[in-house]
């Protein structure tokens, strides 16, 4: 139970963080991706804040056989850099310029309400589902 | 290129910034996890039942995170220009791609990037690239039209 509540307040720093910084907003997310006409840079500092201090975190945790909560640390062991990880990434990237919105910050803006947000995190998941069921019938 | 300045907002940017690196720090100190949102939630798909747990509560607390602001009163601007078409699109390109290239923003933008992991550091040049490339050419097709 308490590493649940744990996880829920990871949860609700992350999203707090997303709001703040601006990444929630798919606006500010279009006009830092428009880089040729009026770009705003904003939306870098984010990424440099958060690698800044997940940057020790993944240092200091780097030779522990088990989490202070006594889990199993798990990371992805995949190296090779193939069709899959640049053809996923083109896709994930022309649909974040459409949108404005990646996962994170479109999971969050389900609470604000809006039609348009939950019509957009449906349809992300059923691209997950499509990917998953693609995976499964031609395994690569 | 000219620089928005009227947007600009570096300070609320890298606060923000700090959160999310706090709480990717906390999620592998604490859960010996990656805090990667696409893997986290694709996840679900087809998962075994002990292994829900811990991504529905991470989940929740995303979403609840502007429910928290609102009743402090912040709330953030949210512009959303796009059709509803565009945006179903959008989503399928979203869930799709981080679904077969192994994770977003989140997962290779920030955690793999911490991790100096050459697959993430791949994967976001690519993905900022193409949102990039997809912006550009979106606004030529506007003023085309």
């Amino acid at each position: 139970m308490i590493r649940r509540i744990s996880e829920f307040f990871v949860g609700l720093l992350f999203g707090l963080g997303l709001l703040i910084s601006g990444m929630t907003d798919p606006g500010k997310v279009i006009g830092f991706l428009d880089v040729t006409e009026s770009w705003d840079p904003s939306l870098a500092f984010v990424m440099g804040g958060a690698v800044l201090l997940s940057f020790f975190a993944f240092r200091i945790s780097r030779n522990w056989t088990a989490s202070l909560m006594g889990r199993a640390i798990i990371l992805s062991d995949l190296k090779m850099i193939d069709l899959k990880l640049i053809l996923g990434s083109a896709l994930f990237g022309i649909g974040w310029g459409l949108s404005g919105f990646c996962p994170g910050p479109a999971i969050v803006s389900l609470a604000t309400g809006e039609t348009k947000t939950l019509i957009f995190v449906m349809a992300m998941i059923a691209g997950m589902g499509l990917e998953k069921t693609y995976q499964r019938f031609h395994p690569v | 290129m000219t620089i928005d300045w009227s947007q600009f907002s570096p300070l609320s940017a890298f606060s923000g910034g700090l959160l999310i690196g706090l709480a990717a720090a906390a999620f592998i100190l604490l859960h010996g996890r990656i805090m990667g949102v696409s893997s986290i939630l694709g996840g679900l798909i087809g998962s075994a039942k002990g292994d829900r747990g811990w991504r529905l509560s991470f989940l929740a607390g995303l979403i609840a995170a502007p429910i928290l602001a609102k009743l402090v009163g912040f709330m953030p601007s949210v512009r959303i220009d796009q059709s509803l078409l565009g945006l179903v699109f959008a989503g399928l390109l979203v869930g799709f791609g981080t679904s077969l290239g192994n994770g977003c923003t989140s997962g290779h933008g920030v955690c793999g990037i911490a991790r100096l992991s050459p697959r993430s550091i791949i994967a976001t040049l690519t993905f900022m690239a193409f949102g990039m490339l997809t912006v550009w050419l979106m606004h030529r097709i506007q003023v085309a039209a």
